[in-house]
């Protein structure tokens, strides 16, 4: 049977078909919905999500040890996260089969950087696979699996956005049941203490030169012969992107192992065409290789190294070729940039926030991030996951440490503390700077679409379970201060906020309403109730002020006309944050 | 058919552009083309731009379409058809939606609403405008707007021939269903 599914979707699909029982995850985009495809599979595959990418991967890595079929998905700046076990794994090797996908993100939609994960594969001496469609995504699923037991050692499948993220047909297959390997007690094979890891580094490099006869057998890399004029070597969604450009007027050579890369198949494509084009998204990954075997070819000096790969770039850089275009006035389009959602209980607190003078707010990764932007302008930097806490302390200690009187208010959200969070708390604690280290608790994962938290009460696969209590914690850890307010009482809030810059100790607070878009459990249910409800202006009170305006909900809207505020019935959610800033009390709670 | 044809539904996070591209895209599959699906957004779900492109044909390579090569662009949103229009064939169609969402800086007043986009993008191109909302409302539904726009989509595309109350039967809710097929019918007859 054949079906349109993602890249995501099909690699889903392929860990279901190739015997796996264990894959984890932390969510990311564009990667997030590989786990969420797995765990309806709950007979056959234990699907979990992790704290953070590193346990995801330690996880799996624990499931492949014992002789499982395991799996880790994570999205590219997630596998930084995990760099430090995947080396040493790299050198042990598994047991049952195991396959690392790393989804990247050319383009930057909406990560905090542009990075080629293929550096990865080379880099701790994996062998990688690159799909360019979701039949291969789900296909390279299990070549990967049986690739990495035949040759000892995880596989990297690498994806880019556009597999992860675009559809098309899948021919289904059944899933191979295969059990469970026995697990022998082998510390030399997986023990990198440095005595074993010597010896595990030799077998590497030999690995290594197996792998390399493997990349010029396997029908993964194949030649497709036309008109030889023009040769391509391309992998992934631009081999896509070349095949559309080009069609059936250049021979390509196309590359779905791409570690180690076959430089014998490669040398003798080379030597068959005119002229040859490397066309890869980003870095010259390949570009590079081919070049250091001293063959020609053409690549990044046409092709830029920076954004999302697509045909046109390819036209425009290779053949000189514009399409016509209609030409029409865009001068006065107006951007549409993403904002809190309207009813949103962050606003509260970036509300406060923005009010506050002398004080630096190192942001994290979520939506709370939306607090860098226009009218809020709360936060100052965004780093990476779970750094706010930590650069928040840095960035006190040595503020205090120069007599400066500026502080430190760290904005952070549940997920994101579980992930490595809680680790730079424990540093604060312990080195006793007096930060603010705000808690954004909306009783779920927002950004990358309401995933479940060791917060939640919940798992990946709907079972009620252990929900940590994020003050305990905090306090566990050592923070003496540990206050929770509800963000859409603005006095709440500014009163916390007050008393611990006021402190001279480390003080975390924590603010604990549910994201609006949430679909409540159960225990939201108990403990918010059925809050929604809807606001509306009274226009002949309202002075247009734009206080509320202020507050950047979208459901607010200044009408030029009127010169008053009204406000949207479709998106207010009643939350009465801006009922609280309107200085002449025109707004009014309408409906529940 | 061995061309390549391109279609292009662009909106704003939230108005359902992706269940139409869904529906369609099935409608497409089953009815033995090759289809490439994409849904292009960044942090959508908090009122950003969004675009779906379907891509059919007897075989289709990439999955996204460039600049000047949409056979047809239909615009959930007044404001996101002028932002796409460099995307259409220059002898492409546009469906435009009468349906303005302002953004953020247009909320606060900070920007301007564009003024006489519908007019400006009708002296460039094929240009049909509906007010889908309008018709969903009347249908007694104004959630079913994108499945009006999709009607109206298959009907300019010459589509009619795909058996789509069936597609739409598998693929939504089933209290949703006859609602759907209403807005359906109702978009190819207004177009
Ligand atoms: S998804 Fe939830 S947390 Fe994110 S901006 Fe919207 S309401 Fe806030
Ligand atoms: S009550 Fe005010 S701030 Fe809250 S969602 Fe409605 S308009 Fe926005």
């Amino acid at each position: 049977m054949k079906k349109l599914l993602t890249g995501n979707e099909a690699v889903a699909r392929g860990v279901y078909e190739a015997g796996i029982t264990f894959a984890a995850a932390y969510p990311g985009t564009p990667s997030t919905e590989i786990l969420e495809n797995i765990a309806p599979y709950k007979e056959e595959i234990i699907a979990e999500w992790a704290p953070n990418e590193k346990v995801a991967l330690e996880s799996a890595i624990g499931a492949s040890i014992v002789g499982a079929r395991a799996f880790a998905a994570m999205k590219q700046v997630g596998v930084n996260v995990a760099a430090d076990p995947l080396f040493s794994f790299a050198y042990t090797g598994c047991n049952g089969g195991i396959v690392l996908v790393s989804a990247d993100e050319p383009g930057i939609h909406s990560s905090q950087n542009e990075q080629d994960n293929r550096m990865y594969a080379k880099f701790a001496k994996i062998p990688m696979l690159e799909p360019s469609n979701s039949q291969e995504a789900k296909d390279m699923v299990k070549d990967a699996i049986k690739i990495s037991e035949m040759y000892d050692t995880i596989v990297l499948l690498r994806m880019t956005t556009r597999i992860c993220h675009s559809k098309s047909l899948v021919e289904l297959g059944e899933r191979e049941e295969v059990g469970k390997k026995p697990y022998n007690k082998n510390p030399q094979k997986y023990a990198t203490t440095p005595a074993y890891a010597r010896k595990m580094r030799v077998r590497v490099e030999e690995r290594i030169k197996k792998l390399k006869s493997f990349t010029e057998e396997t029908p993964l890399n194949y030649f497709e012969w036309n008109k030889k004029k023009i040769g391509i070597i391309s992998s992934g969604v631009a081999y896509q992107h070349a095949k559309e450009v080009f069609g059936k007027s250049a021979s390509y050579l196309k590359l779905g192992f791409t570690f180690p890369l076959p430089m014998e198949k490669i040398k003798a494509f080379a030597a068959k065409v005119q002229t040859l084009y490397v066309i890869e998204e980003v870095e010259p990954y390949m570009e590079e290789q081919i070049k250091a075997m001293g063959i020609k070819c053409i690549g990044k000096e046409k092709i830029p190294n920076i954004g999302e790969l697509n045909a046109d770039i390819i036209r425009k850089g290779l053949l000189e070729e514009e399409k016509p275009l209609i030409e029409c006035d865009t001068s006065d389009l107006v951007g549409r940039p993403p904002t809190l959602c309207a009813g949103c209980p962050h606003r509260g607190l970036f509300y406060e926030l923005s009010k506050k003078k002398n004080i630096i707010v190192t942001g994290d990764i979520g939506c709370y991030g939306l607090g860098v932007a226009d009218p809020l302008n709360a936060v100052d930097t965004v780093i990476c996951m779970g750094a706010s806490v930590s650069a928040g302390h840095g960035a006190q200690k040595a503020l205090s440490k120069h007599g400066d009187h500026m502080r430190a208010v760290s904005v952070i959200g549940d997920s994101t503390f579980f992930h490595t969070g809680m680790n730079s708390l424990l540093d604060i604690a312990y080195n006793q700077s007096n930060t603010v280290t705000v808690i954004l608790d909306n009783r779920t994962t927002g950004m990358t679409g309401h995933q479940e938290n060791p917060g939640t009460g919940y798992t990946l696969q709907g079972e009620k379970t252990k929900e940590i209590d994020i003050p305990t914690l905090c306090r566990a850890i050592g923070i003496d201060h540990v206050k929770v307010v509800n963000p859409l009482k603005l006095e709440e809030v500014k009163t916390a906020l007050n008393e611990a810059l006021n402190l001279d100790e480390p003080s975390v607070i924590i603010t604990r309403w549910p994201c609006v878009l949430k679909k409540h459990s159960d225990l939201d249910i108990d403990e918010f109730g059925d809050y929604k409800g809807l606001c509306e202006v009274d226009k002949d009170q309202c002075i247009g002020c734009k206080k509320c305006i202020n507050t950047g909900c979208p459901a607010l809207h200044f009408d030029k006309e009127s010169k008053t505020v009204k406000i949207d019935k479709v998106q207010c959610v009643g939350c009465e944050v801006c009922v609280q800033v309107c200085p002449v009390h025109a707004i009014k709670k309408v409906g529940e | 058919m061995t061309e390549v044809k391109n279609i292009l539904l662009v909106g704003v996070g939230g108005q359902g552009t992706i269940l139409a591209s869904k529906i369609l895209s099935t409608g497409l599959m089953e009815a033995g083309y090759d289809v490439k699906m994409s849904e292009i957004h960044g942090m959508s779900q908090r009122g950003g731009s969004v675009t779906t492109q379907v891509r059919f044909g007897e075989e289709v390579y990439s999955p996204i379409i460039g600049k000047g090569e949409a056979d047809i662009l239909v615009s959930f949103e007044v404001m996101e058809a002028l932002r796409w229009l460099d995307h259409l064939k220059p002898n492409g169609k546009m469906v435009i939606n009468d349906y303005k969402i302002p953004s953020v800086p247009i909320l606060t007043g900070k920007k301007n609403y564009p003024k006489g986009v519908i007019d400006r993008i009708k002296e460039k191109v094929d240009t049909t405008v509906l007010n889908a909302a309008k018709i969903a409302e009347e249908l007694g539904n104004v959630r079913t707007m994108n499945i009006v726009l999709l009607g109206s989509l298959v009907k300019a595309m010459g589509l009619e021939g795909i058996d789509w109350e069936e597609i739409i039967q598998k693929t939504v809710k089933e209290k949703f269903v006859h609602m759907n097929i209403k807005a359906l019918k109702a978009g190819m007859e207004r177009l």
